[in-house]
């Protein structure tokens, strides 16, 4: 019992994690009787307990470049949403929300289950290009082009209404991820992910070392090995910084649940809003 | 100006610089193969099929595959279940909302739940009257195996239409056959609900919903001329 709940505590993060991207997921899907769907539509636009609409700023944008006027519904529902992401952290869309996590870290367990060595390595900046690549073929082919592609609503189209070619995608993505290149999809190429790295560049939930003395006693750099974005927690592991500031860090707090030590911890950087405006 | 020159050839001899430069022209190359690339995917791939319906209050094509963001919103606010998103395979630009007259006819809901669950414009939600809809245009395609044209007076899209009448009326002609009534489709009234085209009881549908642009005739400045 003891150990249940140890082994449990040392997954929180994870646990916690997990229960949101699949409370989401199923909240597109479960049909409860007499009530109907938490939410409809998809993670592109939804519409959450009848009421709340959110829209996906990053396909809003897609469809801005392609030339459509932006009508009202869809601009508040993206403001909400990319408020929120703005505030906290643009990437926590990525290891809290989006359902493609799902996908590719069951690929890199697997990778390292299996000790796949082999790895294809790619710039951490092409997603960057993938995402100016996928605004200008908007704005060329009038149409929204990531979302020929975006596996993320097409994981939920497929859980929705079935279609075997979008889930040879799905399969595409998992044995490249699996082994071909190393966290290739959200790590490197997923311009979604970009997108709401660059959203959410000053947000203001961070990654915060409080005690760094045992880091150094114990010379233990697990948090830094379990990273999916490894290079975020350089400088703090390095003590050149006190948080984790780089837009990189999806606030997944793999880190946290390897922390041992207690030194990791998740906070809210409010004084930081206070300090940058005295300094501006 | 003159001073800046010698300057900027300094710079490019400076190795450092030199290797920034390649990097950035390897990526604008990057970007210009893949817009290439990315842009004739974009313009070969399928145009929505005829079959291909809008659900009503649809922008004209071109804007709404640019106005459209892929939510399906309609599609689960459709009471009928008629509506479907497109995948890889079906008739229209994936993720897009369409539906099929022959399979299930749009049932023109007179509070429109569709078009108003759209959070875009690519359906307008502030169409009050579904009668104003314009998801197509019927036609009789076929007026060889019509039963009408053949004298049986089968007049089932007449029958079935919801704007009876209006939309569809039955016009006598006499013929060598005797008297024949010809359905004939009043293109300003007809939504292109479909109705008629699913219940035509032929195998193959003699009357059809087609795009307006694929269905239509028009005049030119006199009643025979092309412009």
């Amino acid at each position: 019992m003891l150990r249940l709940g140890r082994s449990l505590y040392r997954h929180r993060w994870l646990l916690t994690r997990r229960t949101v991207q699949i409370a989401i997921l199923l909240a597109f899907i479960v049909h409860i009787p007499g009530y109907g769907k938490i939410a409809e539509g998809n993670l592109s636009s939804s519409l959450w307990f009848g009421e709340l609409k959110l829209t996906d700023p990053f396909i809003l944008l897609q469809s801005f470049f392609a030339g459509s006027s932006i009508a009202m519904p869809a601009l508040i529902g993206a403001l909400i949403v990319g408020g929120f992401y703005a505030f906290f952290a643009g990437r926590l869309y990525c290891s809290w929300v989006c359902p493609i996590n799902l996908v590719t870290d069951l690929a890199y367990w697997l990778r390292k289950k299996l000790n796949i060595k082999g790895n294809m390595s790619l710039s951490r900046s092409l997603r960057l290009w993938v995402l100016a690549l996928a605004l200008a073929l908007s704005f060329l082919g009038g149409t929204l082009a990531w979302e020929m592609i975006n596996p993320i609503t097409r994981f939920q189209r497929e859980l929705i209404w079935f279609s075997w070619s979008g889930a040879m995608l799905l399969g595409a993505l998992f044995l490249f991820d699996l082994f071909v290149s190393r966290r290739a999809w959200c790590g490197h190429l997923c311009p979604v992910g970009a997108f709401y790295g660059l959203l959410g560049r000053y947000g203001r939930l961070k990654v915060t070392a409080t005690a760094t003395e045992s880091c150094e006693s114990s010379r233990c750099s697990r948090c830094v090995a379990v990273c999916p974005e490894p290079h975020v927690l350089a400088p703090v592991v390095s003590k050149q910084a006190q948080s984790v500031t780089s837009s990189d860090c999806t606030r997944c707090g793999a880190c946290l649940d390897e922390c041992h030590e207690g030194t990791l911890s998740m906070k809210l950087d409010l004084a930081g809003i206070v300090a940058g405006k005295t300094k501006n | 100006m003159a001073k800046d020159k010698p300057q900027n050839i300094a710079n490019l001899e400076d190795p450092a610089k030199r290797e920034t430069f390649r990097n950035l022209f390897k990526k604008f190359g990057v970007v210009l193969v893949g817009s290439i690339v990315g842009q004739s995917m974009i313009l070969s791939r399928s145009a929505r099929a005829a079959e291909a319906l809008r659900p009503p209050g649809a922008l004209p094509d071109l804007e709404f595959d640019s106005s459209c963001i892929r939510c399906g919103l309609c599609v689960e606010d459709c009471p009928y279940d008629i509506l479907k998103l497109a995948s890889w395979a079906d008739p229209a630009p994936q993720g897009t909302p369409y539906f099929v007259a022959r399979e299930e006819p749009c049932r023109m809901c007179k509070d429109i739940p569709c078009a108003k669950a759209c959070p875009t414009g690519a359906l307008d939600r502030h169409m009050t009257d579904i009668k104003k809809a314009d998801m197509g245009v019927a036609v009789l395609v076929d007026h060889e195996t019509c039963l009408n044209y053949k004298g049986m007076t089968c007049s089932i899209c007449w029958r079935v239409c919801p704007i009876r009448d209006e939309a569809i009326t039955l016009e006598p002609i006499e013929s060598e056959k005797g008297r024949l009534l010809i359905p004939t489709v009043h293109s300003d009234t007809c939504t292109g609900c479909g109705t008629c085209e699913k219940h035509c009881v032929l195998s193959e549908a003699a009357i059809r919903v087609l795009p307006r642009e694929l269905g239509l005739g028009l005049s030119g400045r006199n009643a025979v001329g092309r412009s």
